[in-house]
């Protein structure tokens, strides 16, 4: 490499893709050896990082994968590899019914996070009006409130319903959270006001305004909206285990803790394949929206 | 409020028509809750009968409850722990996984792999590597290290270290984005310089990294520390429903669950350890923000 310089009327700021890594002004042989081996130490450690990560999850699946007649402490890698205990775990569980049952909880979070907040976080975010600021602040405040702490409550107040051991009850407490009303918030405040200056030009009203300027702009929060409510039915739950009592009601992850604890099952490689077919269209989602994943983390953290 | 464009609704209810159902929701679930639960922690109600007024013989009780303060100092120690943890070691990750070497992207997505991961799949997960015949134990034995299987699960301390094992695993990769969002805040020419004053990458770490982003490490340390406080499936999955033998290894909310509610269950006591954690909670977040506070001064 070149010593790197100033001069040659290149601009200094194609400098700043460097993204903290340093341009050292010279490398002479010692200091290519140090980086090499630094090089090395950096990969031998994501490496370790790699195992202690994966490494419990690999072994669920290697387990899942193993075959009825080989232990499954033979060897690390399955000698006779089957989708058999899948299936076995399919047949003698009600696996695709606690599925069916979280899609519906699912669903019904998904449709009403992403309307309501979107229109809280509309109400919040464009014109001023008197009490925004303390419907605001009251909204933030309850972002204070544990859900272990009002939990009981909670309950109370769902079987004042009538909801306990309904996929209902599961649903409604988080059918628009205030996390989701304050992505939407931010979201929209990013949209220029001369957009919407045009809009009311044209003779657009309030609705139109929301529906035609306001949510074409925010499809990016939308679907972090959309991510997180998806995941929060899906992996939820403390708040179904309280809900639901008779088992046809059952939430996946409420499944899975009834398939560990059966005494009937006591197979580990059953187990194993409830428990990767819960995770693996997660990491499927993930893999395939992995942007909105990380940007929900973030927006999430500042708002708290 | 940060922007206002000028424009406004067309009637004065309008806002609250857009933020009905929201407003509803919040009602219901979060400010009435909150409100019984402080009334009721005032009485003596139970599931099945409303109770009556008994002052603070809830929170006496409690004080004098050897299971409550089980609870308590296993919900400190939790946190106590974990929090460290979680503050720093997701940072070294985060240095770890930001520089730009080939396959970078795939360490990135691997280590947040166990985000995604519901609690109840980690827990199982971890039950198949930590049980007396589970991957560890096994390997250990194989290689004649133990005699008898480690208790991992079966022992009330070592089951709260397990759990809290579990968390750390599951938080690495989560508070990981968070700190990888504050790095890429830092201006590079600090690292520039420094490297040009002949500082080593330690030195730089210590030196520009760490405090650069001491913001964020506040906020993980905040966040991670309320979460500490609610910890219950991975103890449910790990150790059971009666919380480790004895119910030893029970967290706070796993106590107000198995006090508020069964037939038998004690919803004015359990509404009064509800607002005790509520409160502790409430501790470490003006904790955090005080820190926070007095560093942007």
């Amino acid at each position: 490499m070149s010593t790197s310089s100033s001069a040659g009327g290149g601009h200094r700021s194609g400098h700043r893709s460097g993204n903290g890594r340093e341009k050292r002004p010279r490398r002479t042989a010692a200091t290519r050896r140090r980086h090499r081996i630094g090089l090395a130490g950096r990969y031998a450690t994501l490496v370790l990082m790699l195992v202690v990560m994966l490494g419990p999850i690999v072994w669920q699946f290697l387990t899942s994968i193993r075959g009825r007649t080989e232990n499954v402490y033979d060897g690390v890698l399955p000698s006779q590899p089957t989708l058999d205990n899948y299936v076995r775990v399919a047949e003698s569980f009600p696996l695709l019914q606690y599925v069916g049952n979280t899609l519906t909880v699912a669903v019904l979070a998904i449709t009403s996070n992403m309307l309501f907040a979107a229109m809280g976080g509309y109400a919040l975010s464009r014109a001023a009006w008197k009490g925004r600021r303390v419907v605001f602040t009251v909204l933030v405040a309850t972002l204070m409130f544990p859900f272990e702490s009002v939990m009981i409550s909670m309950f109370l107040t769902v079987r004042e319903m009538g909801l306990v051991d309904t996929l209902i009850g599961v649903w409604l407490p988080g059918a628009v959270s205030v996390l989701n009303i304050m992505v939407m918030r931010a979201a929209f405040l990013a949209v220029p006001k001369e957009i919407e200056e045009a809009a009311v030009l044209d003779g657009a009203g309030e609705w139109t305004r929301f529906t035609r300027v306001f949510l074409p702009a925010a499809k990016g929060a939308l679907a972090v909206v959309c991510i997180t409510s998806f995941m929060g039915a899906w992996d939820d739950f403390l708040w179904p285990l309280l809900v639901l009592t008779n088992s046809d009601n059952y939430t996946l992850q409420l499944g899975l803790k009834t398939l560990a604890g059966a005494t009937t099952v006591n197979d580990q490689r059953l187990v194993a394949a409830g428990a990767m077919a819960a995770l693996l269209p997660m990491m499927l989602l993930f893999f395939a929206l992995q942007r909105f994943f990380f940007k929900g983390v973030g927006e999430g953290a500042v708002k708290i | 409020m940060e922007t206002e464009t000028g424009l406004v609704h067309r009637t004065w209810w309008t806002p609250y028509l857009f933020l009905a159902p929201g407003l509803a929701m919040v009602t219901l679930f979060s400010l009435w809750p909150f409100v019984n639960t402080v009334i009721l922690s005032f009485t003596d109600a139970r599931i099945l009968r409303g109770g009556s007024f008994v002052g603070l013989d809830n929170y006496r009780r409690a004080f004098a409850d050897p299971d409550f303060w089980v609870a308590t100092g296993n919900s400190v120690l939790y946190l106590a722990v974990v929090v460290p943890c979680l503050v720093l070691l997701p940072l070294a990750l985060a240095v770890l996984v930001r520089t730009k070497i080939p396959g970078i992207g795939f360490f990135r997505s691997a280590f947040y792999t166990p985000v995604i991961a519901s609690a109840v799949v980690v827990g199982l997960i971890w039950q198949w590597v930590l049980r007396s015949d589970g991957l560890v134990n096994t390997v250990f034995q194989r290689l004649h290290l133990v005699s008898e299987p480690v208790p991992f699960l079966t022992d009330s301390a070592m089951l709260l270290v397990s759990a809290m094992i579990v968390t750390v695993w599951k938080g690495l990769g989560y508070y990981m984005v968070f700190y990888l969002a504050a790095l890429g805040n830092v201006p590079a020419t600090l690292y520039e310089a420094a490297a040009l004053d002949g500082a080593g990458p330690v030195r730089r770490f210590f030196s520009i990294t760490v405090p650069q982003v001491k913001p964020m490490m506040l906020l993980v340390g905040t966040l991670s520390a309320i979460s500490a406080l609610r910890v219950f499936t991975e103890i449910y999955i790990l150790g059971g429903e009666s919380g480790g033998p004895g119910g030893g290894a029970r967290t706070l909310p796993f106590l107000i669950r198995q006090v508020g509610l069964g037939f038998a269950g004690e919803t004015g006591y359990a509404s009064a350890i509800s607002i005790l954690l509520f409160l502790l909670t409430l501790v470490f977040s003006l904790l955090g923000r005080r820190l926070s506070k007095g560093d942007e001064r």
